[in-house]
């Protein structure tokens, strides 16, 4: 069981790391050798997702919490990093280039009518602080929410519903553009990162890479995390909370522990997401996505190391086909597919190949029972 | 109080919603004491170890724990009552199914109980051979490789009991741990609790007067959230107002 998990994160690591960005560097165009630079960056946006997969899914399938709000934590990472890369734009806005807007404020502001840049942008001119707050904001917000739900003995499916209601709240107040994160239209027309030019293939392919080695030091963490006492607390919480409770644990420190490292793991998913999308706006964070993310996990396989990424990128690639194949019926194809997955693979992809042993197992052992009966049947 | 006492309740009283199920209740423990409560059908059982443990909290009175001067427990928390060292196994099999036998031991085992313990913690060899000697001593070691889900009915109510021991715990709480289990089963619980009286405190909740028979020698009544009678087995069920309260509405 454990084995070929191990050789499947080694091929997957070798295969989107090393020759995946090979391909696209060094491949000449038109060759069938050649990845091209769109399909490393559709790579880039599946892995993200594959990010905050694993996050609900260590969330969901290893602690029972779900939360339907995950994607605020992914929208908070993206919008801190996004709020440094508007303002860097700086002199390539067009209210710059136009001449009116010599303090170089993000071009939504000026249309806005602001004259100078509100006190809680400021920071964010600095890239390690706004690095620095892809982590600390989707933190502190879980710690603060988490702590409350918890304290209250919130659980089940009203934890669900509150979490969706947080993620709904807030994206209300980010489509308000009362605190100036650009409203409808969120944070795009980004420009450079550290000075490097956010279109050019090579910064492209470098975030993508960043994004896989993110994804794997991620899974790495969990496979640590899932093998240690907390772990078997952890999924203990999931199967017997009172039973937990009475063997003397805080059950509310393990799940606000376990809460707030997911928010940051989807903080910085969002925070990879967003350069490589161009855009971050409030959509992100609607109750919808996070309910998408929690399909993606189901049809993965709930509860498994692996079954989140296979999710990720099965669902999302499917998505890119339908969307344009037959744009009316994506929602009804995602829901089918929700439908089968829970009905039909209690595992997910991840335990597929141990369905179809199950399966090939037992029409064996019929073969064998119908040949021994016929054997009996038909005396020598 | 005196210095042999471990448990001592006082005075206490329980309302849910004007009901009195706790109605002036005093309930006293000797250490390493096996005792055995009885009574009809919401006469308080349950709700009298939601109080011990912390699940519910008391209206009025109070709750004392611990040798020498004890503890007033009435105002912690579950997990805070539960390192003080009172255990409790609930009425239907609470194990965790999806864990196995081995880890269910081992989450019930005495020590560290915090988020960065438990992550950077590794099993010494002493904690192995402590849960082996758990695992002995409920009959379950043959099982300890096995998922708790595939347990039967009876082995889940002793690797329970099992997780109450590795926490070491001085007081354990067992309610109803005969129910739903043959007789074979019943027999050898009964026979598990008699060997750790003595070395722990037990105050079992049992219905089975057969199964009381074999391991009370203390019985104590509750009706309506109140002690009408404490003696042996046999003062208690020849006492007319136990026979009219409890014992007459059955077979028994």
């Amino acid at each position: 069981m454990r084995k070929p998990e191990n050789l499947i994160l080694i091929i997957g690591a070798l295969l989107l790391l090393v020759i995946m960005p090979l391909m696209n560097a060094y491949g000449t165009a038109g060759s069938p050798l050649h990845v091209s630079d769109y399909t490393i960056n559709l790579w880039g946006k599946y892995l993200s997702y594959a990010l905050l997969a694993i996050s609900v899914n260590l969330l969901w399938g290893y602690t029972g919490l779900l939360s339907l709000g995950q994607c605020l934590f992914f929208s908070l990472g993206g919008y801190a990093l996004g709020m440094h890369l508007m303002l860097k734009i700086g002199k390539l806005g067009q209210f710059y280039k136009a001449g009116n807007n010599p303090l170089e404020l993000p071009d939504f502001m000026v249309f806005m009518g602001k004259t100078e840049l509100p006190g809680h942008w400021i920071p964010f001119h600095n890239f390690w602080f706004a690095a620095l707050m892809v982590f600390v904001v989707p933190g502190m917000v879980a710690f603060l929410f988490g702590w409350l739900a918890f304290r209250s003995r919130i659980k089940g499916v009203y934890f669900s519903i509150l979490t969706q209601a947080l993620t709904y709240a807030a994206s209300l107040l980010f489509f308000q553009n009362k605190f100036t994160f650009g409203g409808n239209n969120g944070l795009t027309d980004f420009k450079t990162l550290l000075g490097a030019d956010l279109n050019a293939a090579d910064v492209r392919r470098n975030l993508y890479i960043a994004t896989v080695i993110l994804l794997f030091t991620v899974l790495l963490l969990v496979k640590w995390l899932l093998g240690t006492k907390f772990g078997k607390v952890q999924k203990a919480i999931r199967d017997s909370e009172n039973r937990v409770l009475f063997s003397g644990y805080a059950t509310t420190t393990f799940k606000l522990f376990i809460f707030v490292l997911c928010a940051v793991i989807a903080g910085a998913a969002g925070a990879l997401y967003v350069p490589q999308v161009g855009i971050i706006n409030p959509s992100e964070m609607t109750p919808d996505k996070s309910l998408e993310a929690v399909v993606w996990v189901a049809v993965g396989g709930r509860g498994t190391l692996l079954g989140p990424v296979y999710g990720a990128i099965f669902v999302n690639a499917l998505k890119s086909w339908a969307t344009t194949a037959y744009p009316d019926y994506w929602l009804i194809i995602l829901g089918g597919l929700f439908v089968l997955a829970v009905l039909f693979t209690p595992n997910g992809m991840a335990g597929l190949p141990q369905q179809i042993k199950d399966i090939i197992a037992w029409f064996k052992r019929r073969a064998a029972n119908r040949h021994a009966e016929a054997a009996a049947a038909t005396p020598a | 109080m005196s210095s042999t006492l471990i448990l001592a309740a006082e005075g206490v009283n329980k309302a849910f919603d004007g009901f009195k199920a706790i109605n002036d209740l005093n309930f006293y423990l000797d250490e390493g004491e096996l005792r055995t409560v009885i009574g009809p059908n919401g006469a308080g059982k349950s709700t009298f170890f939601d109080l011990i443990t912390g699940r519910t909290r008391l209206d009025s009175g109070k709750i004392v724990f611990g040798t020498g001067v004890g503890e007033e427990i009435t105002s912690k928390k579950e997990y805070e009552i539960y390192q003080m060292g009172i255990g409790r196994k609930f009425q239907t099999p609470s194990v965790f199914t999806e864990h196995t036998v081995f880890d269910n031991i081992l989450l019930g085992l005495k020590g560290h109980r915090g988020v960065f313990r438990t992550l950077f913690t590794k099993l010494s060899s002493e904690d192995r051979d402590r849960i082996e000697e758990v695992l002995k001593t409920v009959g379950l070691f043959e099982k300890r490789n096995d998922q708790a889900g595939s347990l039967a009915h009876g082995q889940k109510q002793w690797l329970e009991i099992g997780m109450l021991l590795a926490q070491d715990a001085k007081l354990l709480l067992v309610d109803e741990p005969a129910a739903g289990m043959t007789d074979e089963e019943t027999h050898k619980t009964g026979e598990l609790l008699l060997s750790l009286a003595g070395r722990h405190s037990i105050i079992v909740i049992e219905h089975d007067m057969v199964f009381v028979r074999q391991i009370a020698t203390k019985v104590t009544v509750l009706h309506q959230g109140h002690v009408i009678r404490e003696g042996t087995v046999d003062d208690v069920q020849n006492d007319p107002e136990v026979r009219a309260v409890y014992l007459g509405r059955g077979k028994h």
